[in-house]
């Protein structure tokens, strides 16, 4: 009960950072479509300003709390999947570059670099996490000493279960995942822009989560049906565990609602909608593993909650600051988001920025 | 390269750049405080001054953050048999930091640097001191995890060698952290002291900035002369007395000293020769290693001798040279802020080029102190990685080959070159705007 309570606890913190990071990554993934000049790129900039690192944090703190929770997948997860782990850091460095460089080193030929940066790292960390957890759901190499390392890519590019070889980092399911995750995260994107700009960018986003929404549902379809062809703990789980459906069923309902709300173009409710489904979607996946946090391509092997969890004293105790320290740090968040201004103008004077006394210079 | 020297390698290396943004954003998160203070008291200066102190910040505390995630990444990416042993303990302040530290200060970051317009001035002055809170928070939790690897408490170790978390007050409350926490957070305030006389000085020089410039001389040189004393008496001194009364073997290697003694000398230079075991061209002060650790003329100070070699840290001479490093710069810390609080009492110091200079080139020096502090206490744990409980060759990950790790150590380093090159320049466009007068809050 305690690990299993611990189970749905280190998922809210990954859910927490998919949702909040995820639109800033979308954001990234868009900003070179959606603004053209330099007042735009600013404009989508100023928009994430304030909050991207604070998304980001939760991701440390997601870490944090796997380590926590299943100290034993702590260090088997991190070190099986090395290299892609080590990417996923470098590109967050290219990322947060290419947000700051702008405002704390503006120039007017490296600005351009910068968003390049901006673009193309967000673009491949959203395909890299997105892989990611396809490769936690399709399961992984493990050996008999339950350890495994995971090449980039080997010949296994069809991961049927019971397919002989060791798997990569990278097949087939693994790249729907990441293609998936890149459009869901871009729609969310869109969507924050559409909701929280002002003037054009806002419109050209607006028509972009229309496409997006269509490509993202299609990708989910597919997505949906090979999970279930390539991890039978699923359709397991739906026999033994038939409360779990709620996850995708609900994902399924967000989907509906940010249907309508695109449609009707209310633009805040579809923000909330598809925030609802990334956490439904995260969630099922979450539910697709259960009982087990890793899932080894020889079942047998699989790591099991119980194993994988902290002792009991160290579980109980953290239950005790883990829990209000977390409802005190998402109220900080609270309060943050809501000092940000409705919608963000295209020019700063209207607004407010980083160097307020500066305008001199503009 | 094998494996273990390839990790231990990576890890120094990104520790290491890591701590040279927080040393500096955890003390200048102070000083903004205080000067966002004394706006607040209507000193309009003070004001102006945050103002370009926040920029400063919010460039570091950038860099802070993109490399401070490896770090805890790799807690299970490189060492994940000490991940998994120590889990049950280590894991709850790193939790904790991200949960109470990182969560606070990243929230409010953004209302610091963005919203100065939008929140009152009393509101602002809060996000700076909810950000200052948060970095010191964060100093302590993982001075927390330092300390139980430097000197392990309320923990056991079961029979399979898992350690177990006994009491979480105890660990949260170990005596080594105090000390610890005091010397570092204060060498962090002489960081970012010296880099706020430093710019001050700077300006100065050149004739720019003149009521900014003054009022970073008042505000770094006072901070200054106060750390930098502090850092010396009681902290370091603390912080000696305890390795030699824990860890006598780190304690010899770090003073050079290799044979037991009674009435010891203190080594002040010289080059440790590990064929001879003795110090080459030393310049010895007699008897004050005894006085200054035991407070008696003729204690007996145990030397290297005592121990077998295996137990020796493996690098006695670059420990010895970080310890002696630190110490030195720190003695003239201290004389160099004395001196400039002298003249600025006598409100003369900006006739003193000489000294200005002197403290524009110290800039560096608090950065290069720190480091060499951090290798004196992370070389001189080896050959433990928990002191005493765990060596650090156990704990490696083992199918994370030496090649990779050497791949993803060039890769870092690679990576750290351009930040490094980034950070400069941007910084070097801070400093030569300068800060600018008129008020944010006016234009409401
Ligand atoms: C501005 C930086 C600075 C300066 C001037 C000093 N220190 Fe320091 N020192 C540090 C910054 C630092 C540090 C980076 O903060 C360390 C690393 C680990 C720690 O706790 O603090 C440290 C560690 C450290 C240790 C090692 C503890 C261990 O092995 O765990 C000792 C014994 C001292 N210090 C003692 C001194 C003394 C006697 C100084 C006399 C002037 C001194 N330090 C100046
Ligand atoms: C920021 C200041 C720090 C610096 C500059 C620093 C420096 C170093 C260095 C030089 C090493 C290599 C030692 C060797 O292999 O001989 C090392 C190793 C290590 N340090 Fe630190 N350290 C710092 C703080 C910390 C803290 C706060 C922790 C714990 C939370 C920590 C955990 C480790 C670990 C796990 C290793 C690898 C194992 C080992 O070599 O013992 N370090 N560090
Ligand atoms: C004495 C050693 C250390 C101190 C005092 C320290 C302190 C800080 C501080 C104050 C920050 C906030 C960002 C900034 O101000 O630059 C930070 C960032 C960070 N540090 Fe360190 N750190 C140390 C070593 C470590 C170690 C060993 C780890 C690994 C567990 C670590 C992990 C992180 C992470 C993950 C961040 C990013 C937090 C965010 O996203 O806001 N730090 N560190």
């Amino acid at each position: 009960m305690l690990e299993t309570t611990w189970f749905v606890l280190a998922a809210l913190p990954l859910i927490a950072y998919a949702v909040l990071d995820g639109f800033d990554l979308g954001v990234g993934i868009l900003h070179l479509r959606v603004a053209k000049t330099d007042d735009e790129r600013r404009q989508v900039l100023r928009s994430i300003g304030p909050v991207w690192d604070g998304n980001e944090v939760w991701i440390v703190v997601g870490g944090a709390t796997l380590f926590l929770a299943f100290p034993r997948l702590f260090g088997v997860a991190f070190s099986g999947f090395y290299l892609p782990l080590m990417m996923v850091l470098w590109l967050l460095v290219f990322r947060a570059l290419g947000i700051e460089m702008r405002h704390l080193m503006p120039h007017r030929l490296f600005d351009r670099l910068w968003d390049t940066s901006f673009a193309v790292a967000s673009a491949l960390l959203a395909f890299g996490l997105g892989a990611a957890l396809g490769n936690v759901v399709r399961g992984v190499s493990l050996d008999e000493e339950g350890i495994f390392f995971a090449p980039l890519w080997s010949d296994v590019f069809w991961p049927a279960p019971g397919a002989e070889g060791q798997t990569g980092v990278l097949d087939v399911f693994t790249v729907l995942c990441g293609l998936t995750t890149v459009a869901v995260l871009a729609l969310h994107g869109a969507l924050w822009l559409a909701s929280r700009l002002e003037g054009v960018v806002a419109g050209r986003a607006a028509n972009d989560a229309k496409r997006l929404y269509v490509a993202a549902l299609v990708l989910t379809v597919a997505l949906t049906g090979a999970t279930a062809w390539v991890q039978p703990n699923l359709t397991h789980n739906l026999g033994a565990r038939p409360v779990g459906i709620v996850f995708p069923a609900l994902g399924a309902v967000s989907l509906a609602v940010l249907g309508h709300a695109i449609r009707t173009q209310r633009w805040a409710r579809a923000f909330r909608a598809s925030a609802a489904w990334i956490a439904f979607l995260i969630g099922s996946a979450a539910y697709a593993i259960f009982p087990y946090v890793l899932l080894a391509r020889i079942p047998e092997r699989s790591l099991h909650l119980s194993d994988a969890a902290n002792l009991t004293h160290a579980l109980t105790v953290a239950l005790y600051w883990w829990i209000p320290g977390v409802l005190l740090g998402a109220s900080y968040f609270v309060y943050a988001y809501r000092q940000l201004p409705a919608r963000v103008p295209l020019h700063e004077d209207a607004g407010d920025d980083g160097d307020g006394a500066d305008t001199s210079e503009e | 390269m094998d494996a273990l020297t390839a990790h231990r390698f990576q890890f120094a290396f990104t520790i290491t750049y890591h701590y040279l943004f927080p040393q500096l954003t955890m003390g200048l998160a102070l000083l903004i405080a205080v000067l966002k203070y004394m706006g607040l008291r209507g000193n309009v200066r003070a004001n102006e001054a945050a103002r370009f102190w926040i920029k400063v910040f919010a460039l570091a505390f950038v860099m802070g953050v993109v490399t401070g995630i490896p770090l805890e990444f790799q807690f299970g990416t490189n060492w994940a048999r000490f991940s998994e042993a120590s889990g049950g303990v280590i894991s709850q302040t790193l939790a904790m930091e991200g949960v109470f530290a990182f969560v606070l200060e990243s929230a409010f970051l953004g209302l610091l640097v963005y919203g100065e317009k939008r929140l009152s001035a009393r509101a602002h002055f809060a996000a700076a001191v909810a950000v200052c809170v948060g970095t010191w928070m964060s100093g302590w939790f993982i001075i927390v995890t330092n300390a139980f690897m430097q000197h392990p408490v309320g923990h056991e170790v079961l029979d399979d060698g898992t350690i177990a978390l006994v009491s979480l007050s105890a660990y949260l409350t170990n005596p080594w952290a105090f000390v610890q926490y005091a010397h570092t957070m204060v060498g962090s305030v002489v960081t970012a002291s010296f880099v706020m006389t430093g710019i001050g000085a700077y300006y100065t020089l050149l004739d720019e900035h003149r009521e900014h410039a003054a009022l970073f001389l008042k505000v770094g040189i006072v901070a200054g002369v106060l750390s930098s004393i502090a850092i010396a008496l009681p902290t370091g001194d603390l912080q000696s007395k305890m390795v030699a009364e824990h860890q006598p073997i780190t304690f010899a290697a770090m003073e050079g000293h290799f044979e037991t003694e009674e009435g010891a000398g203190l080594v002040i230079v010289g080059q440790p020769n590990m064929e001879t075991m003795t110090i080459d061209n030393p310049i010895v002060a007699p008897r004050m290693l005894s006085i200054m650790t035991h407070q008696r003329w003729a204690s007996r100070i145990e030397g290297l001798n005592e121990y077998p070699r295996a137990e020796w840290p493996d690098n006695v001479p670059l420990l010895y040279y970080a310890y002696h490093v630190m110490v030195g710069l720190g003695t003239m810390f201290m004389a160099l802020m004395v001196l400039a609080a002298f003249f600025l009492k006598r409100g003369t110091l900006r006739k003193k080029r000489l000294l200005l200079w002197a403290l524009l080139i110290a800039t560096p020096f608090p950065f290069i102190a720190n480091t060499a502090g951090w290798m004196t206490s992370e070389l001189g744990r080896q050959p433990w990685l928990i002191h005493g409980v765990m060596r650090t060759a156990d704990g490696t990950s083992l199918q994370v080959s030496g090649g990779n790790t050497l791949f993803t150590l060039l890769g870092f380093m690679g990576l750290y070159a351009l930040l490094s090159l980034v950070y400069i320049l941007a910084l070097v466009k801070i400093v030569q705007k300068g800060p600018a007068t008129g008020s944010a809050s006016e234009s409401h």
